[in-house]
């Protein structure tokens, strides 16, 4: 009997409680056990991973009731995936935002942290779909505290937004559980995806319709068009890490559109034909297209940081919404990237937010001017996907994989003109942050309009010399960038066998049922 | 050396310089050099295998799954272009370091300088075309940073920005064109492609990959229309220009069309559009090119015009045309080179660049004279010069091509663009360096030092030694290399000067005469070209891109521009209307279950229901009221789930209730009383109009539920039968949420926990602006009560107290059998709790409150969390239960499982909870040091070992 599998979540649901009981008093404790305790994760996912790498997919039956019955928690080469991704962003985060001091602006940040990653890798693992909205409820709830961490009135303005939306977007997936339980009696995936598959032809209109909610909610969590407008404010008025963390919340959107549309609903399931293969392409075409434009048109760092992460998750729901396996092979590779990219700009945001405010326009020389540029290039690059990061690898994988679909044309033009779309916006913004500097009087000419954007008033004013430790975790994730590049090979040999697993769920649906994984 | 290495060197170089300029700027000019220097012998010493007509290669897998592999090969063109690329590139790293200045960065310039270098010669060695875009959008992206390098002109940064979106934006549609080339052939291995050339030419990939690849090409060699960035980008210092100019950047196009010449030409749609694009592009910059007084501007326009020409032949897709190509682009990076490197000398001494502010040059500057004179009459086509040598092979092709049937066009329009060339390298040297010295030059000029004008030198020596001894110095080199562009071995005639009179002689010598005679009549053409209207490329660019930034910001703004009320509306309309459309492409079978019958009293109470839903919209903007109006619905659904045989969600559903109600009062207690109006009718109507479709929706949605039994046996079956054999319960639903299900409920009582936290920390976060000044000093616009604490209330709340903890206790035991359990016993106990602060303030029950809240949760979601990892102790999985008997004399034998301890982790949660809860909200109110006169005040401070000093 192993129960490594459950560890990533029994850990942090440990953890939190414990910070919370015995040293919420105590910052250095609660930030050494935090770190710790992510460590440990860290570890924990490592090893799954290369356990989930070979193929096996493992279930855990909570309370020792079998698959339908109770709940499972099921390990295959996605969901190691996914829980691994989580910890190295984590870790990552963490760091900067104990080092950077953010995370004493405000109470409880390590206890709220430690419930999100419970949430989030809950998420990952469940194998039920009911278990799978009460991990929806404990990362939404979490992420409204990270969110309005150390307050200010734009920022609870924000979350009331980010709270109020996702909200609605829970009653929905309860509609749709509803509906899903009353029409097939179960809630364990493995078994949904056998009655679905089973449901008589003249009886398919209500299984239809709780799919396609379902289908509605994992939209609004992956922010896809026009379900995206919770993120722009909330993510743009968050603090820099707790956004950079939020990059893999899109991703449980993504991930729980991958695993519903294969395993339940997949593509070869009459019942539910046409639900997601109609209009979810177009909608992440346009998302695509409404984060580029977004970057372009920000006038501040944060929400542009934001409008990139919604490009970047469309291109990667782009290539979901295909659904065939080479695109689903070429989406986890993007994913993996989209995830760090995403973090990485934030973070890069959140050191000039740091050091000069919010705003895009020209500032004095800010100190370690250089190396934020140095960070920002590269991180608008990966986000952007110009070569030589690994987001230009996973545009031409997402590209390659889209040839044979219908909408090829539409798919390589929407894909390219909004790169440069991107491009456009990070070279402006760059150029005017990095480049300009404020005494320059003459103004560029199309940059007359950036005279009128004021100072921003959330302007932290720091101590002499801003700390240079934030900068570790940064070039960490740019590091895993450059391995996500140079490794491309290996990576996707492991997400082409994910696609492989995914749209052959067979195997999944025999381990559980029969629990022999156990 | 391997091919590995070779492409790599400068990448792993460009680290030294940025980090050796601290030990000076020599050391860091050095190993920029020393750098190049390697890598250039390196490529030289597969010279000997080039020569033979070999191929050199190296090959590594990288990702193999999507056909892009690290596969390199050099041939002849790989090798012409390398050699080329670093050759020139030592030269301009030597000049450089005389002709940056001490406050400009150097460590920065030679990194930029090296990655740009390392981009230019991946392109040229790439055996796979998408590692070879991958290297061409890097040099778009290091030429950024060297055009942008002084950051402090506007104009360095707008031209860097320019450069970015035509090449970069280009280098998009080179994706898209290579990833179809690649397609058609097959492969996306180079060598491959290049022996493909029937399969890609009878694909029909083959046109558009051709135009988008072409789109690519035209872009980075700044052909028509897209020829304006090039001079923007010389607000780039000058050994840039020269180098990006000449020899590199500009010529990446030139060279993939090379490269690409044997599967893309020979169509008439090549022909048309390349020779066509080539030629417009040659004549244009030639002309443009003689109106410009900055010298960088008049060299950046001859580029754009030679480059041209070079498209112009490789467009006409003939093998003599192909050799011409070659040499011309040779000779160009030889003359053109040198040209930019005096002319960044004359602005280094001078301090200006305009032309008319020039002039006598020649005394004051005699090596600068010489140098710059023989480079400009290369570039104009004077013998014995190695340009002269190359414009006559391009005259000669030109004066034998039929364009759409016209025999006079392309030779006409190729001396035409022959005679301006001649005439703006003519003005180059004598409006600079002829005339009477001046007096009023900005800085009084001299000759540099060796170190600035040795590299244009060796350049001039090469201009003469090429024009002089063509076929032996160059004769091998350029045939080798056509070879490798034409893919085959073709017959070419030697190298020469002098080929007889011929068509292509008389046309050099109209165009030299006549170029003579426009510099004559210079002022007054150029009086004439000032005065005509003509567009400016930059003022278009950059209102066509303001254009699209105030789109974007429009757009952006306009659609995210935070009103909630509209998102949510867009969600109901996009929710309602995909969930209609998959009901109607859906059956719905028969209802199966038959309608219930309806009573009366239920009746009554339905209506209830009914009416107050209507009252909350109707009185919503009176929160207190509309307050109690939830309570009474909430109610009502208590009764309907009694109704429904539901004890345990009735049960559930009043403690909820009661608990929200208080808290709900306590907020709104600092809040207005009335919610202004804020949207208009029309969109309340809107609004009215959605929320009653998406209402009607979920109720069809419901009815068709309620109507139907389960397609499949469900698995609440299962459930019933093992309820008491497995889980030790006879309560079916506290077995689902303690034990079958109990993850779900170990998940919700975190998320109340969660909720709980949030709340105090958002209180934290609130306190410390200035809300709470603003609260405490506002006046209520209702009378306060004068009591406080009413007695009565006192009294009967302190009675109440131990008999509701014994229901909360009773509930809780019963719980696993009957309705019941750690949940409702958690509210009751905290309802029990809370009266006590309602009643007698939250200082008198504060302090006889020895628990903090914080730790009541904690220590609740840690004794589930323990209970389920006891069963790991039985190697079973998490949250496994057991149960068992327990006999105590004198009462009877009793059950007990460990579910029920994780029922004492959720009574925790529960409880600890909500009165953190209160607590938080209470906080508002309270006042340091004073006999709140609120219910619901508390010391914020008292379990917080800092003290009771407020923050």
């Amino acid at each position: 009997m192993s129960h490594w599998i459950i560890l990533p979540i029994v850990l942090p649901a440990l953890l939190a409680p414990f910070i919370l009981m015995v040293i919420r008093h105590h910052l250095d404790l609660q930030r050494i056990f935090s770190v710790a305790g992510t460590v440990a994760l860290l570890g924990i996912a490592t090893g799954l991973l290369a356990h989930a790498a070979t193929g096996d997919i493992t279930v855990y039956e909570l309370g020792d009731w079998p698959a339908p019955f109770g709940i499972v928690l099921v390990l295959d080469r996605l969901s190691g995936l996914m829980v691994f991704l989580t910890a190295v962003l984590a870790l990552a985060v963490l760091l900067y935002a104990i080092w950077t001091g953010w995370d004493d602006r405000g109470r409880h940040f390590h206890a709220l942290f430690q419930f999100q990653l419970m949430g989030v890798l809950g998420a990952f693992l469940t194998g039920d779909a009911f278990n799978l909205f009460v991990f929806f409820e404990v990362l939404l709830i979490a992420s409204y505290g990270l969110m309005i961490h150390s307050g200010g009135a734009h920022r609870l303005h924000a979350g009331v937004q980010y709270v109020a939306y996702n909200l609605i977007g829970s009653t929905l997936f309860l509609f749709a559980l509803g509906t899903i339980y009353a029409v097939t009696g179960t809630l364990n995936m493995a078994d949904l995806a056998v009655k679905v598959a089973e449901m008589p032809a003249e009886d398919t209109a209500l299984i239809r319709v709780a799919a396609v909610l379902l289908l509605l909610v994992f939209s609004v969590k992956a922010a896809v068009l026009p379900l995206h407008f919770w993120l722009p404010g909330s993510y743009g008025n968050a603090p820099g890490p707790v956004a950079a963390l939020f990059a893999i919340m899109t991703k449980v959107g993504v991930y729980s559109v991958l695993r519903m549309y294969t395993l339940v609903f997949g593509p070869q399931v009459e019942a539910t034909q046409g639900l997601a293969s109609n209009w979810l392409i177009y909608a992440a075409l346009l998302t695509v297209a409404a984060g580029t434009i977004g970057v372009l048109g920000s006038r501040r760092m944060m929400r542009m940081a934001a409008f990139g992460t919604i490009g970047s998750t469309g291109t990667l729901m782009v290539a979901v919404s295909l659904f065939t396996q080479d695109t689903a092979a070429a989406a986890i590779y993007y994913m993996i990237h989209s995830t760090f990219a995403a973090g990485l700009m934030f973070l890069v945001a959140d050191l000039v937010v740091e050091r000069q405010g919010d705003s895009i326009r020209p500032y004095q020389p800010m100190p370690h001017g250089g190396t934020i540029s140095v960070l920002f290039f590269a991180a608008a690059i990966a986000v952007a996907g110009m070569p030589p990061l690994s987001g230009f690898v996973g545009k031409l994988l997402v590209l390659d994989a889209a040839r044979d679909s219908a909408q090829a044309v539409l798919v390589w033009s929407v894909i390219l003109i909004t790169s440069f779309c991107a491009i456009l916006g990070f070279a402006r913004a760059g150029s005017l942050v990095f480049w300009k500097s404020h005494d320059d009087n003459e103004p560029d000419s199309e940059e007359i309009a950036d005279a009128e954007v004021p100072p921003d008033p959330r302007a932290v004013k720091l101590p002499v010399a801003p700390p240079r430790l934030p900068f570790v975790p940064a070039f960490a994730l740019l590091g895993v960038l450059v391995l996500l590049t140079v490794f491309a090979g290996p990576v996707m040999t492991y997400t082409g066998k994910t696609a492989e697993q995914l749209y052959n769920p067979q195997t999944y649906i025999d381990t559980v049922l029969k629990g022999t994984g156990s | 050396m391997s091919l590995f290495l070779i492409a790599a060197l400068p990448f792993l170089g460009a680290v030294f310089p940025a980090l050796l300029i601290r030990a000076g700027r020599n050391a860091c000019s050095s190993a920029a050099g020393a750098v190049t220097l390697l890598a250039l012998v390196g490529v030289l010493l597969h010279a000997p295998e080039v020569f033979r007509g070999e191929t050199v290669t190296a090959r590594a897998p990288w990702l193999p799954q999507l056909g892009m592999n690290a596969n390199f090969f050099m041939d002849g063109l790989g090798f012409f272009f390398a050699t080329m690329i670093l050759g020139i590139g030592l030269l301009i790293i030597i000049y450089a370091r005389h002709y940056l200045s001490r406050e400009d960065p150097m460590g920065n310039f030679y990194t930029y300088l090296l990655l740009f270098q390392g981009a230019m010669v991946g392109i040229v060695l790439s055996d796979n075309i998408l590692l070879l875009v991958v290297f061409w959008e890097l040099t778009s992206l290091s030429s950024f940073l060297l055009i942008g390098y002084w950051r402090h002109l506007p104009a360095g940064r707008q031209g860097a920005r320019m450069a970015l979106a035509v090449t970069g934006g280009g280098g998009l549609a080179l994706i898209g064109g290579m990833l179809l080339l690649g397609h058609a052939a097959g492969s996306y291995d180079l060598t491959t492609i290049l022996e493909r050339k029937d399969q890609i030419q009878a694909s029909p990939l083959y046109v558009p990959a051709l135009i988008l690849i072409l789109l690519g090409c035209f872009t980075k060699s700044a052909q028509f229309p897209f020829h304006f960035w090039l001079p923007h980008a010389m607000a780039a210092p000058t050994p840039v220009s020269a180098y990006l100019h000449s020899a590199t950047m500009v010529k990446a196009g030139l060279f993939l069309m090379a490269r690409l010449w044997p599967v893309l030409s020979g169509t008439d749609i090549w022909f048309y559009i390349v020779a066509s694009i080539g030629m417009i592009t040659m004549v244009l910059g030639a002309v443009i090119a003689l109106f410009k007084d900055d010298l960088k501007a008049l060299l950046a326009f001859s580029t754009v015009s030679h480059l041209g020409l070079i498209t112009l032949l490789l467009g006409l897709g003939t093998e003599e045309a192909a050799m011409a190509a070659v040499f011309h682009i040779m000779n160009h990076a030889t003359f053109k080179a040198a040209l930019f490197m005096t002319a960044g000398i004359v602005d280094h001494e001078a301090h200006t660049r305009d032309i008319k502010r020039l002039g006598g040059l020649r005394v004051l500057m005699p090596v600068t004279f010489v140098l710059a004179t023989v480079a400009s009459l290369s570039m104009a086509g004077i013998p014995p010069l190695n340009g002269f040598l190359s414009k006559e092979l391009m005259l000669d092709a030109a004066a034998h091509t039929i364009w759409n049937g016209s025999e006079w066009l392309f030779p006409v329009l190729a001396t035409v663009g022959a005679l301006f060339s001649a005439a703006y390298s003519f003005r180059y040297v004598v409006h600079t360096f002829l005339g009477p010295v001046r007096d009023d030059y900005p800085h009084k000029p001299h000759d540099p030092g060796i170190g600035m004008w040795l590299s244009p030198a060796i350049l001039v020596l090469l201009v003469v030694a090429i024009g002089l001894f063509p076929e032996a110095l160059a004769g091998e080199i350029v045939r080798t290399v056509t070879d490798a562009v034409i893919g085959g071995h073709g017959h070419y005639h030697e190298l020469k000067i002098w080929h007889g009179v011929n068509t292509a002689l008389i046309m050099s010598g109209i165009a030299t005469v006549g170029g003579l005679i426009l510099l004559a009549l210079h002022r007054p053409l150029d009086v004439a070209w000032l005065a005509a209207p003509r567009p400016e490329a930059k003022v278009i660019f950059d209102a066509c891109i303001g254009a699209l930034i105030r789109a974007a910001r429009a757009v952006t703004d306009t659609l995210h521009d935070g009103a909630l009320s509209r998102y949510a509306a867009i969600f109901t309309l996009f929710t309602v209307g995909l969930g209609v459309y998959a009901f109607s492409t859906g059956e719905i079978g028969e209802a199966t279950r038959p309608m219930n019958r309806i009573e009366v009293l239920p009746l009554i109470v339905w209506f209830c229901l009914i009416g107050a839903t209507a009252c909350v919209v109707a009185f919503h903007r009176y929160r207190v009221i509309a307050l109690v109006i939830m309570a009474i619905i909430g109610l009502v659904v208590t009764l309907g789930f009694n109704y429904f045989s539901a004890p345990d969600l009735a049960l559930t559903q009043l403690s909820v209730e009661v608990v929200t109600i208080i808290l709900l009062l306590l907020a709104l207690n600092f809040m207005p009383k009335r919610t202004p109006i804020e949207s208009s009718p029309g969109r309340r109507l809107r609004d009215a109009v959605l929320s009653i479709g998406a209402g009607v929706g979920v109720g069809l949605l419901l009815y068709a539920i309620l109507t139907r039994d389960f397609a499949f046996p469900s698995i609440s079956e299962y459930h019933l039968a093992n309820s008491y054999k497995g889980g030790g319960g006879h309560n079916v639903v506290n077995v689902i949420l303690v034990d079958f299900r109990g993850f779900d409920t170990f998940g919700e009582i975190i998320v109340l926990g969660i909720a709980a936290v949030v709340i105090f920390a958002l209180t934290e976060a609130i306190l410390r602006t200035s809300v709470r000044a603003k609260l405490l000093n506002r006046k209520p616009d209702w009378p306060v009560a004068g009591d406080s604490h009413p007695l009565m209330m006192v009294v009967v709340t302190r009675l109440m107290m131990p008999v509701a903890l014994m229901v909360a206790a009773y509930i809780f035991f019963r719980g696993h059998n009957e309705p019941g359990g750690g949940f409702i016993a958690g509210l009751i106990a905290a309802i029990a709790i809370v009266m006590q602060y309602m009643a007698s303030g939250f200082s008198w029950a504060a302090a006889r409150q020895h628990f903090p809240y914080h730790g009541i949760i904690g220590s609740g979601v840690l004794v589930a969390a323990v209970t389920g990892m006891g069963a790991w102790l039985n190697d079973k999985p998490f949250l496994t239960s057991d149960y068992g008997y327990i006999h105590i004399p004198g009462l009877e034998k009793f059950e007990w499982a460990t579910a029920a301890l994780f029922d004492v982790g959720v009574f925790l949660a529960v409880v600890g909870a909500v009165l953190l809860a209160l607590e938080s909200l209470s906080r508002y109110a309270w006042r340091p040091n004073t006999d709140s006169p609120y219910p619901m005040d508390i010391n914020p401070a008292r379990d917080d070992p800092r003290g009771g000093r407020e923050d």
